[in-house]
């Protein structure tokens, strides 16, 4: 129990929120088909991450957040300046920014020395659960021990701010939030500026990379973004059901994901663990395809026509008297 | 770090540096070139899509080499691996749309990170298996140069100069393909093959970089150097050689600077070298670039300030044949000059020869300066009438609507609104050459 | 618009003879290209108004600089003689239904809800009674039994009805509609015709987009001839003449449509406004 407490407990629940709080913000991201802004955020937001890293020397949450605040609005500048003279698809340019930013934040943690002391290019690419442990617990008791919960990994903690924020601002913005996906036009139209909110789901999609950064790296915080909400869209067409799937897949893929690779083989005897965060993306790869094949809208759903459209706007009939 | 950049730059590290060089350098030939059509495709985020997913494919093949009692190091067998996995990944991407729920961006994301997932966890399994060579697998995900033999350079320089005979070969119908599909299908071109040999290049050209720049930074060297070409030119043909010539010299670069700085991650070097070009280009290039796109803005409004100056004098003289003359204030507040337009205009006006200063002062047409100040007010007057007649618009608004287009709408249109005038309201077509000629006293007035 | 006196159920909404909306000087331009040139309009107080013309006119785009949806280059736009700021709860907007995404996860009930959302304001869930409210713009335009269902099964007249319910619940006093019939079936046709009627009847304005001019002089006792500039406006008996139409779609500085023109008028002349 001991040994659980010190080593995986921490691990498990930072696992747990960060895939939470990517996954309820996914939502947000895939229902207006802006998936590929969470990939772009994720690799863009690197060098923000390492210079803030570099700057305060700590992994205290406000200075990195800032830095990873500014290289998104960094990214969001350049990818429309670059579209307006290029004239590119913005995919494209979005390709071109975003491993731009993505290099020279890898080429910062060399050369800033930021390597040496606590943030590698492992963690970039793994994330670093492994690193969050609670040595002052000593059995059952120091859940309730107010000096050993203080020394319980600031990550998990600031997890779970982070968390608590986003499920608050969630319920108080539901309507809106749904307005605005739907119909930013119409949502403008009565009084209700989308753009607010717009930039509100770009913050939190930053903060939520931020967050996640120490459990899973900036790579895979893009399963736990997307992944979530894509299972929830394969089970359900109710926006209300849709939020609460994706959820119940989030915690699914963080514990799930964090106990078959860490607690699993070391239950089986097989002495040594898998990437978690690696597994974490598995788990929800493995839940995603039985969703997508076995799920009310799988292949054995007669549809396929759900793509109507309105006609092109018919030709002016003109009356026949014209001269 | 300066010497050995030398060194590395200029061949003088050693055999095994200078074909390693060469190596990355035929890779950024075939990057480049290729990224072009992959980016007029639209195919950039599926190449980054499989480029990531590449990564359970070497990992696999790797413990199926250890397992097997294979040199898991063998740098064929792990290319071969990356490339089954990331071509399962393009059918992957394709089955999650199929069903319509899961649009393509997301389709990709989802590929993206779960493969790259998979493929960390087998990267940890390998960790755990009692062979040797484990470390390396890491140089396939950020790129390493500096460890690379020069069979995996040869190895890789080979698979690039194959890709780029193909992409040679196959110019001109991939370039149907890139510029119109329906049309070239309409024209016989084999529009599906040509589609999937573009992914198989993709694919050929993804896995011979994974080993010098890694899998996540691959694409950047596709797509960079292809927006930095199409910055620079809008011909196709150029546009794929530079795009070439630009991805080679950034891998080169990139691979001497990682060689002599054996810490910087060889993939993110090239990849920041490569986007170092794209800025300057973005720049200095000479029609989109950031300083042109000034440029053209100031010209535009000094010639707009010089057509209003030209055809303030014209009117002037039209109304007052005799005075002949007209002071440069004058001028300049008829045609709403700002303070430095009052500044360069007269003087570009007489170094064009457009007006001449007069020895009793001010200043007057020259024979060139009338022809051209005769057609721009013609020009002015067809479109006031046109929209006042066409358009319903008031005298006063077409005067200004008028002044807006006339400066930005091409000739071609301007003789559209000449012919409906002609056809409609022939009244108030200007005449054509006889719009009133001042100070040639031989030249009957117009009827005004 | 059939009876003489109309049903006084609701005070007409402003002074009697203040314009529904104005228009004044209206200019949009997107990426240097006019799209609206210096339009003015006043529409009537109340009643049915259509605007017509031909593709790319700026029809969708009069409507969305009027809701400040699209920067206005210049121009003065007032509704009942205010700011458009200042009078944003009397207008209702119905937008074009290809303009979102029919996938999404939301029920008819729940997008004709959004109606509501202007008498809940922000951060407040939606009270029981909005949502019957909401229930009950449905059942106006015959789509009760389809409240739960989700907007993606449903044919594509259905959503128009759907779109209407979520205007009317809006209870505006001036409609903004962009292309209320298109791509809808005759029957939804005919009930959106009937619902527009009974909004005029009430004293209400309701101006929309519409592209078939045959059925234009039928349904909208007013018209605005639009093609980037303002062709011509007032009512439909007067202002919907074959030398108007000729001047809206003809007068284009487009040689296809010059020629389409011209095929039309078989060779003849099309009047010009000013032709000897």
């Amino acid at each position: 129990m001991t040994e659980f407490l010190q080593l995986d407990l921490a691990p498990l629940l930072a696992a747990t929120l960060a895939c939470l709080v990517c996954g309820l913000i996914g939502n947000l991201l895939l229902l207006t088909r802006q998936s590929l802004l969470g990939d772009a955020i994720s690799h863009a937001v690197l060098p923000g991450i390492v210079v803030g890293f570099w700057i305060s020397g700590t992994r205290a949450a406000p200075p990195l957040v800032a830095g990873a605040m500014a290289a998104a609005i960094v990214a969001a500048l350049l990818i429309a300046l670059v579209r307006r003279l290029t004239r590119l698809e913005p995919g494209a340019v979005m390709g071109l920014v975003f491993s731009g930013m993505f290099a020279l934040g890898i080429v910062l943690i060399e050369v800033t020395g930021a390597h040496a002391v606590d943030l590698d290019v492992d963690c970039v690419l793994y994330g670093q659960l492994e690193a969050l442990i609670w040595p002052a617990a000593q059995g059952a008791g120091s859940l309730l021990d107010p000096a050993a919960l203080a020394e319980f990994p600031a990550e998990v903690k600031t997890l779970a701010v982070v968390l608590a924020l986003t499920v608050a601002l969630l319920a108080l913005l539901w309507k809106e939030l749904r307005l605005a996906a739907f119909d930013p036009d119409f949502a403008r139209s009565i009084g209700f500026a989308p753009r607010p909110l717009s930039l509100l789901v770009l913050v939190l999609v930053s903060v939520a990379c931020v967050a996640a950064f120490w459990a899973v790296g900036s790579i895979l915080v893009i399963a736990a973004l997307v992944a979530p909400a894509a299972i929830a869209r394969a089970l359900t067409d109710s926006y209300a059901r849709q939020f609460a799937l994706s959820a119940a897949a989030a915690a699914v893929m963080g514990a799930g994901g964090y106990w078959v690779a860490a607690l699993a083989p070391e239950a089986l005897g097989l002495g040594h663990g898998l990437n978690a965060a690696g597994m974490m993306a598995v788990v929800a790869g493995v839940m995603l395809a039985g969703a997508v094949v076995f799920g009310p809208f799988g292949p054995v759903r007669p549809g396929g026509q759900r793509r109507r459209r309105a006609a092109a706007a018919p030709v002016p009939r003109l009356p026949a008297a014209a001269g | 770090m300066t010497g050995a950049l030398l060194d590395a730059l200029l061949f003088a590290g050693g055999y095994n540096a200078t074909v390693v060089a060469l190596g990355c350098a035929a890779f950024g030939l075939a990057a480049g070139s290729l990224g072009c059509f992959v980016l007029l495709r639209g195919r950039a985020l599926i190449a980054d899509a499989a480029a990531h997913a590449t990564l359970p494919g070497v990992a696999g093949a790797f413990i199926l080499a250890a397992l097997a009692g294979w040199d898991a190091r063998s740098l064929p067998l792990l290319l071969a691996g990356g490339a089954i996995s990331a071509g399962a990944a393009v059918l992957a991407v394709g089955a999650l749309t199929r069903g319509g729920r899961i649009r393509d961006d997301a389709a990709m994301a989802l590929v993206l990170s779960i493969g790259f997932g998979l493929g960390v966890v087998l990267v940890s399994v390998v960790q755990s298996l009692p062979v040797g060579g484990q470390a390396g697998l890491k140089s396939f995900i950020l790129g390493q140069a500096a460890g690379m033999s020069a069979f995996d350079a040869r190895l890789i320089g080979g698979l690039a100069v194959l890709s780029l005979l193909l992409v040679a070969l196959l110019f001109r119908p991939l370039a149907a393909l890139c510029f119109d599909r329906d049309f070239a299908a309409s024209v016989g071109l084999p529009v599906r093959a040509l589609d999937l040999a573009l992914l198989g290049l993709m694919l050929a050209v993804t896995v011979a970089g994974l080993r010098a720049v890694g899998l996540i930074l691959v694409v950047g060297l596709m797509v960079i150097p292809a927006v930095t070409a199409r910055l620079v030119t809008e011909r196709l043909g150029v546009m794929v050689a530079l795009a070439g010539v630009l991805g080679a010299a950034a891998a080169w670069l990139g691979a001497g600077l990682s060689a002599a700085a054996p810490n910087l991650p060889t993939g993110a070097t090239i990849v920041l070298v490569a986007c170092a070009m794209f800025v300057l280009a973005l720049v200095v290039a000479p029609r989109r670039g950031v300083l042109a796109f000034a440029w053209r803005q100031l010209r535009l409004s000094l010639v707009v300030a010089r057509d209003h100056a030209l055809r303030a004098a014209f009117e002037a003289a039209e109304r007052q044949p005799a005075a002949g003359a007209i002071g440069w204030p004058d001028l300049g507040r008829g045609a709403g000059w700002s303070a430095w337009q009052r500044a360069v205009l007269p003087r570009w006006l007489r170094w064009a020869g457009l007006v001449a200063e007069r020895p009793e002062g001010g200043v007057a047409l020259t024979p060139a300066g009338l022809a051209m100040a005769r057609e721009l007010t013609r020009r002015h007057r067809l479109w006031e009438h046109y929209m006042q007649s066409a358009g319903g618009l008031p005298p006063e608004a077409a005067h200004r609507a008028a002044d807006q287009v006339e400066h930005t709408l091409p000739p071609e249109v301007a003789m559209e609104a000449e012919a409906w005038l002609r056809r409609h309201d022939p009244a108030r077509l200007p005449p054509a050459g006889g719009l009133i000629r001042p100070g040639e006293p031989e030249t009957e007035r117009g009827p005004r | 618009m059939n009876d003489a006196a109309p049903a006084a159920m609701r005070s007409p909404p402003g002074p009697p003879q203040v314009p529904a909306l104005a228009v004044r000087h209206l200019s949009v331009a997107y990426h240097e290209q006019p799209v609206l040139w210096d339009v003015s309009w006043e529409s009537p107080s109340s009643g049915l108004a259509a605007i017509v013309g031909p593709n790319g006119a700026g029809k969708s785009t009069l409507l969305k600089a009027v809701l400040g949806l699209v920067p206005r280059l210049s121009g003065e736009v007032r509704v009942f003689g205010r700011p458009i700021a200042e009078a944003r709860r009397r207008v209702g907007y119905l937008p074009q239904r290809a303009s979102v995404d029919w996938d999404f996860p939301a029920t008819a009930l729940q997008v004709a809800a959004m109606g509501r959302y202007p008498r809940v304001g922000w951060f407040r869930p939606l009270p029981r009674a909005e949502r019957e409210r909401a229930r009950a713009a449905l059942a106006e335009v015959g789509m009760a039994d389809f409240a739960d269902r989700q907007i993606g099964q449903l044919s594509g007249g259905q959503q128009q009805r759907v779109f209407l319910a979520r205007a009317l619940a809006l209870e505006a006093d001036l409609y903004l509609m962009d292309e209320p019939f298109a791509g809808v079936d005759a029957a939804t046709e005919r009930a959106i015709v009937e619902v527009l009627q009974r909004l005029a009847a009430e004293g209400r304005m309701v101006i929309a987009v519409h592209h078939d001019l045959a059925t234009a002089p039928q349904y909208f006792g007013h018209v605005l001839l639009l093609n980037v500039r303002a062709i011509a406006a007032g009512p439909m008996a007067t202002t919907f003449t074959p030398e108007n139409l000729a001047r809206t779609y003809g007068g284009r500085l487009s040689l296809l449509e010059q020629a389409v023109a011209a095929a039309r008028a078989g060779g003849a002349r099309v009047a010009g406004p000013a032709g000897p």
